[in-house]
């Protein structure tokens, strides 16, 4: 048995890690479908609130902060429905509350400087049997809805219009995909931390988008490289005494920026294997 | 799918004084509409003339602002109703770009149909397949859709409407922003809809290829219904003149229609401001239909 398996802490890390990377892109790519992907990050702040309150009140910080940011989510998406807000503008005024609230409740609670930074950028050592229990049936159950209900939430993801005229519950499932948003940060906050759980429900989305052709496929993908990604970090965090947060979000931006510059290869290598088939079809004389 | 004789049946679509708008913004109002089963009606008006308001209207995306709308005898919408309307909008939205297939998109128009949580039946495949099939797309079910022409992407969405075996197909701009091969391609494909005897409802600012396609035309102006009948020639090019020009022979026949009424050669079928001059569609004649009148079959290829 490889030593990293040998430590408790470090087999919790892991499987936290395997949830995560599995639940997160599996949510993300229906963020990606609605132009949302900014909206994981506005959570990540709420969840922060969340999170202040627990600690100012002496309770465990992950229920409290499933409770706020589920409540936050339901209302965020009734404000963009009925409000006269616009979307970002309601988005803006979650990440400054968010954030505000959590510094004011952290210094109330006697949190530190220390404290904050664990929320902030994740601190998956110190996953708890008891945590990992909590993330274990999050995971299920955002795996479960977007599975059962993934061809719904991607018909209103892409086109809300035609799901309201042919009779989906437009707003129920609306609801249901910014619930399940909410669920997700707060089982990625040990993670990656809020300001990188965004990263993990979009990036890996970000990365199958240049791959693959169908919207399953490119779900697969995103659940597979998330899941590898979010593993390899941790496991290279341990090694090279790095946040594992930071490490799994660079991992997935270079695999980004490899696939990304990679199609663009092929598109552009494809295009001109087009151009040339033309020029060699095209009789002489009728050559522009 | 027949009338009844003696219009016994109540009529797929029927709108009485309907008014349609966006919060205090009525936009269209006193619509008197029936379209019976196996109609082709094409909606047409200019820029601003509320068609698209009436559309919307029709699908519950805009609101009512007066009179009633009835599916098949039902006030509409309602879940039941909208289940049987098939919507077809004038562009594929793509969303965030994830890449989808022909077959996805397709697929998502049966879902109303499907029950959550349960894996799609052996006849929602089928009715996807036929769907497909029915635009000539069935070839390219797996490829992605960002990457079809315009004309491919309105078949799509034709097929994705057809997808949930809807009575009523209503389609938006079918023939706006394609080129004139694929627009030419589409209105076959709506001919062969029509020949199955789909009930179709075109909103189009000009008829163009449709016009062997549709049995009757609705014109609309300022949110008002000036014409109801036969697609008479006038209608063809349906250029904002011509239908300024109709509007204003709608008006004189107004006038004259007391003193005048052999004198003034009105277009047939003219709707005038007076709803008891309204030509009444009868069983045998579902359109308005005048000696002299320019029909449909008779250029119907």
């Amino acid at each position: 048995m490889p030593e990293v398996l040998t430590y408790g802490f470090m087999v919790r890390a892991l499987v936290a890690a395997l949830l995560v990377g599995l639940a997160a892109p599996s949510v993300g790519v229906f963020l990606v479908q609605r132009r949302l992907s900014l909206i994981g990050d506005g959570m990540g702040h709420v969840a922060l609130t969340g999170v202040a309150l627990g600690l100012l009140t002496g309770t465990a910080p992950v229920p409290v902060a499933l409770v706020v940011t589920v409540v936050a989510a339901a209302a965020v998406e009734l404000l963009r429905r009925y409000g006269r807000t616009g979307g970002d503008v309601v988005l803006a005024v979650l990440f400054y509350g968010g954030i505000a609230g959590g510094v004011v409740l952290v210094a109330r609670a006697g949190g530190s400087a220390a404290t904050l930074n664990t929320y902030l950028f994740g601190a998956i050592t110190t996953t708890t049997a008891e945590d990992l229990r909590v993330f274990a049936v999050l995971a299920a159950v955002v795996l479960v809805a977007t599975f059962g209900l993934g061809r719904r939430l991607a018909a209103v993801s892409s086109d809300e219009e035609h799901a309201r005229a042919s009779g989906l519950p437009v707003m129920g499932l609306n609801l249901l995909l910014a619930v399940l948003t909410a669920v997700t940060v707060v089982l990625s906050m040990r993670v990656v931390g809020l300001l990188l759980i965004s990263a993990l429900m979009i990036v890996p989305v970000a990365v199958a988008q240049q791959l693959c052709r169908s919207f399953r496929s490119t779900t697969l993908l995103a659940m597979g490289v998330g899941t590898v990604t979010a593993v390899v970090g941790v496991l290279t965090s341990y090694y090279g005494d790095t946040p594992s947060g930071g490490t799994i979000v660079l991992y997935l931006i270079a695999l980004f920026v490899v696939t990304a510059a990679g199609s663009a290869l092929v598109r552009a290598a494809r295009h001109r294997g087009h151009r040339r088939r033309h020029h060699l079809a095209t009789p002489v004389g009728e050559q522009a | 799918m027949t009338t009844a004789p003696g219009g016994a049946a109540p009529p797929l679509l029927r709108l009485q004084r309907a008014g349609f708008g966006y919060g205090e913004r009525v936009v269209v109002r006193d619509v008197d509409l029936e379209v019976r089963r196996g109609e082709r009606v094409a909606v047409l008006g200019s820029n601003g003339s509320g068609k698209t308001t009436l559309l919307r209207g029709l699908l519950g995306l805009a609101a009512r602002t007066g009179g009633t709308v009835e599916v098949d005898g039902e006030p509409a919408p309602s879940r039941r109703s909208r289940r049987r309307t098939g919507y077809v909008p004038q562009a594929m939205t793509v969303g965030g770009g994830v890449p989808t297939t022909v077959r996805e998109v397709v697929s998502t128009g049966r879902l109303p149909l499907r029950r959550p949580w349960v894996p799609a039946r052996r006849e929602d495949r089928a009715a996807v397949d036929a769907a497909l099939e029915a635009v000539d797309m069935a070839e390219h079910a797996h490829e992605d859709v960002t990457e079809l022409s315009g004309g491919q992407q309105r078949r799509v969405l034709i097929a994705r409407a057809l997808a949930a075996e809807p009575d009523l197909l209503v389609l938006d701009e079918p023939l706006a922003g394609v080129d004139a091969a694929s627009a030419l391609g589409l209105a076959r494909t709506l001919a062969a809809l029509a020949a199955r005897d789909t009930t179709l409802l075109v909103v189009t600012h000009e008829v163009g290829p449709l016009a062997d396609v549709v049995d009757r035309a609705v014109v609309l102006q300022h949110g008002r219904v000036v014409h109801d009948g036969p697609l008479v020639p006038e209608l063809l090019g349906a250029s904002d003149e011509a239908l300024e020009r109709l509007q204003e022979e709608s008006r004189l026949r107004h006038q004259h229609v007391h003193h005048h009424e052999h004198e003034t050669s009105p277009p047939p079928g003219w709707v005038s401001d007076h709803r008891e001059h309204r030509p009444q569609p009868t069983a045998d004649h579902p359109e308005c239909h005048h000696p002299g009148t320019h029909h449909p079959e008779t250029h119907r290829a």
